[in-house]
């Protein structure tokens, strides 16, 4: 074997540890789930020797309105991606192609925000919520949500756009196209994959978001997030049921993953190869 | 109509004065070439002519209507870009028809403009493709379709064969060269070829760090250039330029001989020197002669000369094809192309 087959070998078995690594805690919840509470808390647990049940999905089922978190989840997280979109694109659209002296500071200025814990404003934003009327509404969780996405999103689609040939733009410009035609008709159509990346990872963002909608939703605006962690009752932990609401929450998200992976890396990785 | 006219334009970027106060007046059906090196300021005038960059002061008139502060579209010309700018995602055909579109021509209208410039520039086959599919000179030429659709006052091509290779280039050259004959628009050419140049215009504007130098037809500005660096720049290869020691009652500091006006004389020439590289071009040989005190000198030679690497040359040069500069670089007209002297 010679050392560039080796190093293949080497780079391969790495590979499949730290994906299983990765993958392991989720395996291990969808495995929890098909057992019995009893068998979920064993001091020796197995992870296939086990007797099979449903019985947990059936009880989740039966216990909460999983179609309803379900719906809240799609809506938050589809309402404020598509939110996001509508205020990223043109604020990304004029840091990249009218820039001034100051569009850097203001791009990382909007990531800083990222930096911050979200408990740090976690009052001042109950307390809006309150008077606004917003706790627990889908509205007030799309605004959240938005809010808190949107420095990722404009810079996403700030690189997305980078990478568009000003000239593109300028050829319209000259062609007789307004602000409003050049984006609709040029910008958007080219930044298709990124805007979509875009709104991918910010639906999967949004999806699994748990710090806000655990404290601003009770029972009408709560998505999955919220459902799965009812499960952690005072009434004690209930490793099974639990997992079944994990898994429950946590497959929509995986299949809409699964099949746009192809999309989200192109889109992430748009730009790094020309 | 098509003619441009700049009153004491500049441009500045910061502190950077790109353009120092011009002027130039470009005459209706004109085809003229903006030439100079890289950074001399010759595209950000030429955007500035279309509007996609801000004018700092002066005055921009547009067939005698002030223009300066115009919103790109609303100046009636048309652009084509270095890299083509088509738009990825449509067709030709509707890259094409998008400015028909955008001043809301009717359908049938759009159509038939389309059907004449796609004949024009034979492109009928390919109107139904995407830019991804073509050729970079297919690609070139669904560019100009779409500035000529417009039938704009004047065309801007901003160094439109750069991207192209060297044979697809000169068929580019005669193909934009038939078009101004063919439709006797105003076009203003940038680029920083000067056969380019030197083929393709009626007159030539050289550039050089935000100034013009000079413009002129090409021929005069192969003959009468005003100083060194337009004597430099127009000529393939170009002038070599040799110090002389100063004189008593004459100016010249320095003095230019183009490559084809240099000579080998078998007596005792003008300089005298070692034969370097040899350059074979079958029609022609160019010889990099080393020559103490002058530096190395090119030469043009007939493409059978027999010289070699190592020979030893001498070279003369008619009185009349030297070209003397003062201290400046200024060219001294009376020395170099003075009426007497021509004759």
């Amino acid at each position: 074997m010679n050392s560039s087959n080796k190093s293949k070998v080497v780079y391969t078995i790495l590979a499949w540890t730290i994906s299983g690594m990765i993958f392991f805690p989720i395996l291990w919840t969808m495995i929890t789930s098909f057992k019995t509470e009893s068998e979920a808390i064993s001091a020796t647990p197995s992870l296939f020797m086990f007797e099979w049940t449903l019985e947990n999905y059936k009880d989740v089922l039966a216990r909460s309105p999983y179609f309803d978190h379900f719906m809240n989840s799609v809506i938050i997280s589809l309402g404020a991606s598509l939110l996001g979109l509508l205020i990223a694109i043109p604020a990304a659209w004029s840091m990249a192609f009218v820039q001034t002296k100051r569009t850097k500071n203001l791009l990382m200025w909007m990531l800083s925000t990222k930096m911050l814990p979200p408990v740090g404003v976690l009052i001042p934003i109950y307390l809006l919520f309150r008077d606004f009327g917003l706790l627990d509404t889908r509205l007030g969780l799309v605004i959240v949500m938005t809010l808190i996405n949107l420095p990722i999103m404009v810079w996403m689609l700030y690189t997305y756009f980078r990478e568009i040939p000003h000239e593109i733009l300028e050829a319209a410009r000259m062609d007789g196209a307004g602000i409003k035609e050049e984006i609709f008709h040029v910008l958007l159509p080219i930044a298709l994959p990124g805007i979509a990346s875009t709104l991918l990872l910010n639906v999967i963002l949004a999806w699994n978001e748990a710090f806000w909608t655990l404290i601003l939703t009770a029972a009408n605006a709560a998505p999955l997030t919220a459902f799965i962690a009812s499960y952690s009752s005072p009434e004690g932990l209930f490793y099974a049921k639990l997992s079944a609401a994990s898994v429950m929450a946590v497959v929509p998200i995986l299949i809409l993953g699964w099949f746009s992976q192809k999309q989200l890396v192109r889109g992430l990785s748009f730009g790094a190869v020309k | 109509m098509g003619s441009i006219t700049l009153k004491q334009v500049t441009k500045s970027f910061g502190d950077v004065n790109v353009i120092k106060p011009l002027d130039l007046h470009i005459r209706d059906g004109e085809f003229i070439v903006f030439v100079g090196p890289s950074g001399c300021g010759k595209s950000t005038l030429l955007r500035m002519i279309a509007g996609l960059e801000d004018t700092t002061s002066g005055n921009i008139d547009i067939d005698g209507e002030d223009a300066t502060n115009m919103p790109p579209a609303k100046r009636g010309l048309a652009m084509v870009f270095q890299s083509y700018a088509l738009y990825p995602h449509m067709s030709v055909r509707s890259n094409i028809a998008f400015p028909l579109k955008r001043a809301k021509v009717a359908p049938a209208v759009i159509d038939e403009k389309i059907e004449k410039a796609a004949k024009m520039l034979n492109l009928t086959d390919y109107l139904d493709r995407k830019p991804g599919q073509l050729s970079g000179g297919q690609r070139q030429r669904v560019a100009i379709g779409r500035a000529i659709v417009r039938q704009p006052s004047a065309f801007l091509f901003d160094e439109p064969l750069s991207n192209l290779d060297a044979s697809l280039r000169v068929n580019m050259r005669l193909e934009i060269s038939e078009l101004h004959k063919s439709l006797d628009t105003t076009m203003i050419y940038v680029t920083h070829d000067q056969v380019e140049a030197m083929t393709m215009a009626d007159r030539i504007a050289v550039f050089n760090g935000g100034i013009i130098e000079q413009v002129g037809t090409p021929l005069e500005l192969y003959q009468k250039p005003v100083n060194r660096f337009v004597a430099g720049f127009i000529g393939s290869p170009k002038m070599n330029f040799i110090e002389v020691p100063a004189k008593a009652g004459d100016d010249t500091h320095s003095i230019g001989v183009r490559p084809e006006h240099l000579k080998i004389t078998q007596e005792r020439g003008l300089w005298s020197g070692k034969v370097g590289v040899v350059e074979h071009l079958g029609s022609e040989t160019f010889l990099h002669v080393h020559v103490e005190g002058a530096g190395t000198l090119t030469v043009k030679a007939d493409g059978d000369c027999p010289v070699s690497y190592g020979d030893t040359i001498n070279l003369t040069a008619a009185e009349s094809k030297i070209m003397h500069f003062d201290k400046d670089g200024v060219t001294i007209p009376s020395l170099s192309w003075g009426e007497e002297r021509v004759a």
